[in-house]
């Protein structure tokens, strides 16, 4: 079969990064597991304090390197695990807890905070959410000094002692390093999942996120929680590694060396992340003199690395993506697949817009408007710039509240203000200018786009059960169905902002059919590509409503909307000019002055 | 003890209002939040202990000399960390541009100047109560600095300019107004302003490096109750922070003051995420 081939060569190379991506991390486990050899306790425990590092910062890498939400007080999160591990096990204020029910207690004060202190970030701007991080590290270092009872104020309280199997010298070692282990299993299976990918979508394209159904709110909650979690753990483990923990052990300062190691390691990747963990925290030991200039050596590479390299080592050692891609590349669309990609709908759907107005301010941007998209056709939407083609789509796709009118769907309304509810309702749709996330794979693009069809939840993919694995194959393999459909499956591995513009086009398409859309709504799709490619764009477009699904086009290319489209509306200044079958509108004599012109 | 809560209470308040209109004045020119809004806080403090005790200057150059390191700080602001990040596409950059930029000043102060809070000379010998310096100079500082503003926005061509770019910078632009250097200014501006909520709020906070950190986030409270850009929002939200703080510490202890503060900032920002008194946000398709 053609398109078996065609998903052939993809996946060898997939398995292959997977290989060359396992091997740092099998050298690291080694050396990890072998360390005790040496019998060196000043080097055991340096790592120690590398492993309970890199425990928040694995978390804390999903919120800032994949989020992109700038989480600098993560700090805050070891402090409370180790004050409350600390306080708990000393018996301060309860009597004494056992150390590991003590720790657990920590990792789950953390997660309660991390979701408290994320709040902010899940509908503001993001430098609310990077100051409600520092000024929760502020205040919770001021409590810490003044709840003498409990914290030991200033002069601080003793840390807990683990009994066997994890006692203190290698015991304690082996904890960390385990821990350490899974803390990384766990990011990496979340990383690699879909609830990754949508982290990166809202990360560099929002909007694209939310049409294809992810919700912003519940995702970020659950990655609070996890970082939260473990930095509270962390936490708990440094108050034992400390032996005794003062205010003073918890400087601002750390915060920032987390923060660097995330962002020199690159955002994105797990690895680099680790490994520039285990270099900031190696690296005071060995240039003594200059310790007391570390943090202040530490900002200063901050400012390098955000001015210099944004990408950090990890676009640097991206050599895979360096590769020459073939020149001249042609994308030929292979409509006869789609059949395999949507459901056959027999049933008649439609959506129905009925006197819909909006107003931004003074600016009737639609003015009254009649419009019905239906089953199997294609619709086409033009009129001249600011005439209200987007602002309508918008509308549909549950960016705008009109001000007055009906938006409904088979005679229920569809509701506003929730564009992450449309995928819900197999409604899908492209942009003017294509939103991707230029770091991540075609593939991984176009599978953002099935996020609402996964059945596993959050936790089942940071375990790896079996219900993520079935979800992952089966994303997979739609989403390399859908881009052979498009004509891109020989980009499927290649870094998506490598793309050229028309072929970004055909991604947004693969993306949008990820949903098996009952509706699909175009923004603009032939702009920008050459006359055979809208010709074959036309086709496929014109494909896709045959199989059952209703497609609004909303173009400029008048050749391509009279030659697809089973109706035309004709818009102006927000109000309908003119709708009719494309030989009605041709002859249109306004549409003709308006807009065609003779 | 109702005195002392209202006077300590709207003197913090004072400084935490000129912090937060610090904020402003660099966001209205570039639409970024700058973490060197504390460091000046704090150095405001550092560099007037640093040349009244140290240096033995009089009070008067000691206040222009440091007005003179806010700007230029201001200035070095502009042209190392927003600058180049505005250029770039990622432009939430800034808050890792600014911060690391703050915090290179920060240890730098902790290591030439220490890092135990050392006591700020007092300036103007009348007292105790109400007459105190400590309580009326920074109320004084900030009356001055909005009246100042005021005349500047209002009067002077150079001022609408800066409203102009806060407006539209775009249209500002296309009308020829020079939009870096005004920027370069603003951040200037905005540098003396930050250095003197420091310098007068010093003798109450001490001088001390650790300042930084209170100040950006106490702030940078009034200017997420007061909508962001409105610095009567930030003089009402700020004497307003003042005064609960100081309410609270007296009434049921410093813990709880300052959760309570945290408590009531994030309940604010989910409620009214544009401020108590701010418009409604963009369009974002």
């Amino acid at each position: 079969m053609t398109d078996a081939t065609a998903s052939a060569q993809p996946v060898r190379v997939f398995s292959l990064a997977r290989i060359e991506g396992a091997l740092p991390w099998i050298a690291l486990g080694l050396v990890g597991l072998l360390l005790p050899l040496l019998d060196d306790s000043y080097i055991g425990v340096i790592a120690q304090r590398a492993y309970i590092y890199w425990i928040l910062s694995a978390g804390l890498n999903l919120v800032v390197g994949y989020a992109g939400q700038i989480a600098i007080g993560w700090v805050s999160m070891l402090t409370l695990g180790a004050y409350a591990t600390a306080s708990l096990t000393a018996g301060n204020a309860t009597p004494p807890w056992h150390p590991y029910l003590a720790l657990v207690a920590g990792g789950a004060l953390g997660a309660v905070f991390g979701v408290v202190v994320g709040l902010p970030a899940l509908r503001l701007r993001t430098f609310y959410f990077a100051m409600t991080t520092l000024g929760f590290a502020t205040i919770v270092t001021q409590v810490a000094l003044a709840w003498k009872s409990v914290t030991g104020g200033g002069v601080g309280t003793p840390g807990p002692v683990f009994p066997w199997p994890f006692e203190p010298g290698w015991g304690f070692y082996y904890f960390c390093f385990f821990l350490a282990a899974l803390a990384t299993w766990m990011t990496a299976n979340i990383a690699s999942s879909r609830f990754g990918r949508a982290l990166v979508a809202i990360r560099d394209a929002e909007v694209a996120a939310e049409a294809s159904g992810i919700a912003k709110p519940r995702l970020l909650v659950a990655v609070f929680l996890f970082a939260g979690a473990l930095g509270g753990v962390a936490g708990g483990l440094f108050s034992s590694l400390q032996s005794y923990i003062t205010p003073d052990a918890f400087t601002f300062e750390m915060s920032v060396l987390f923060f660097i190691a995330i962002l020199i390691g690159g955002r994105g990747s797990i690895l680099g992340p680790a490994l520039g963990t285990i270099i900031l925290t190696a690296l005071p030991e060995f240039a003594a003199p200059l310790v007391q200039w570390s943090t202040f050596l530490y900002a200063a590479l901050l400012l390098v690395i955000v001015l210099v390299i944004p990408g950090g080592i990890a676009d640097l050692l991206d050599y895979r993506n360096r590769r020459p891609l073939e020149q001249h590349r042609e994308i030929v669309a292979r409509p006869e697949l789609l059949s395999r990609v949507l459901d056959k709908r027999s049933e008649r759907n439609a959506i129905a817009l009925t006197g819909v107005s909006l107003h931004f301010g003074g600016v009737r941007a639609i003015d009254g408007l009649d419009l019905e998209i239906r089953s199997g056709e294609v619709h086409g939407l033009i009129g001249p710039n600011g005439s209200g083609k987007t602002t309508t789509l918008n509308v549909i796709s549950g960016y705008y509240r009109p001000n007055a009118g009906q938006l409904r769907l088979n005679g229920t309304d569809l509701p506003f203000d929730r564009p992450q509810a449309r995928a819900g309702y197999r409604i899908a749709r492209t942009f003017q200018t294509p939103r991707l996330v230029g770091g991540a794979s075609v593939l991984e693009n176009v599978m953002i786009g099935g996020m609402v069809d996964g059945s596993g939840s959050f936790a089942e993919s940071m375990l790896s059960l079996p219900r993520h694995h079935r979800d992952e194959k089966r994303l997979k393999e739609a989403a390399l169905l859908a881009l052979a459909t498009v004509g891109l499956e020989q980009l499927a591995p290649v870094r998506a902002d490598r793309l050229q513009h028309s072929e970004l086009r055909f991604m947004e398409i693969a993306r949008a059919l990820m949903l098996r859309p009952a509706f699909l709504l175009l923004d603009e799709p032939a702009a920008g590509l050459s006359a055979e490619e809208i010709r074959r764009l036309g086709a496929l477009i014109k494909a896709i409503s045959r199989e059952g699904t209703g497609v609004l086009l909303v173009e400029h290319h008048a050749d391509l909307i009279f030659d697809i489209c089973d109706r035309v509306t004709v818009l102006n200044l927000g109000k309908t000019l003119a709708a009719g079958t494309p030989d009605e509108i041709r002859s249109h004599r306004e549409v003709v002055s308006a807009y065609l012109g003779a | 003890m109702l005195e002392s809560i209202v006077s300590y209470g709207l003197a913090v308040g004072a400084v935490y209002a000129l912090i937060g209109i610090t904020y402003n004045v660099m966001f209205s020119a570039s639409r970024v939040f700058s973490f060197t809004a504390g460091m000046l806080g704090m150095l405001g403090g550092v560099l007037g202990a640093l040349f009244i005790t140290k240096f033995g200057l009089p009070v008067i150059v000691g206040l222009v000399l440091v007005l003179a390191c806010g700007a230029l700080l201001g200035i070095v602001t502009e042209i190392l960390t927003v600058r180049p990040v505005l250029k770039s596409i990622e432009q939430h950059l800034y808050v890792l541009s600014t911060l690391a930029f703050a915090l290179m000043v920060q240890q730098l102060t902790a290591i030439e100047w220490g890092t135990e809070a050392q006591p700020f000379p007092r300036l103007i010998p009348i007292g105790p109560g109400w007459l105190d310096q400590q309580f009326w100079l920074p109320m004084l500082a900030c009356a001055v600095t909005i009246v100042g503003l005021e005349l500047l926005y209002r009067k002077t061509l150079i001022g609408r300019a800066f409203l102009a770019i806060a407006e539209d910078s775009y249209a500002a632009r296309a009308l020829g107004l020079p939009e870096t250097r005004l920027r370069m200014a603003s951040f200037a501006l905005a540098g003396m302003i930050g250095t003197l909520a420091g310098f007068t709020g010093a003798e109450m906070l001490l001088a001390f490096f650790g300042n930084q950190s209170i100040l950006n986030f106490y702030g940078f409270v009034p200017v997420a109750l007061g909508g962001m850009g409105s610095n009567r929002g930030a003089v009402i939200g700020g004497l307003a922070l003042g005064l609960f703080q100081q309410a609270a510490n007296f009434l049921v202890g410093g813990i709880f003051a300052a959760v309570a503060v945290f408590v009531v900032f994030i309940i604010v920002l989910l409620l009214r995420p544009e401020g108590l008194a701010g418009a409604a946000t963009a369009r974002r398709v």
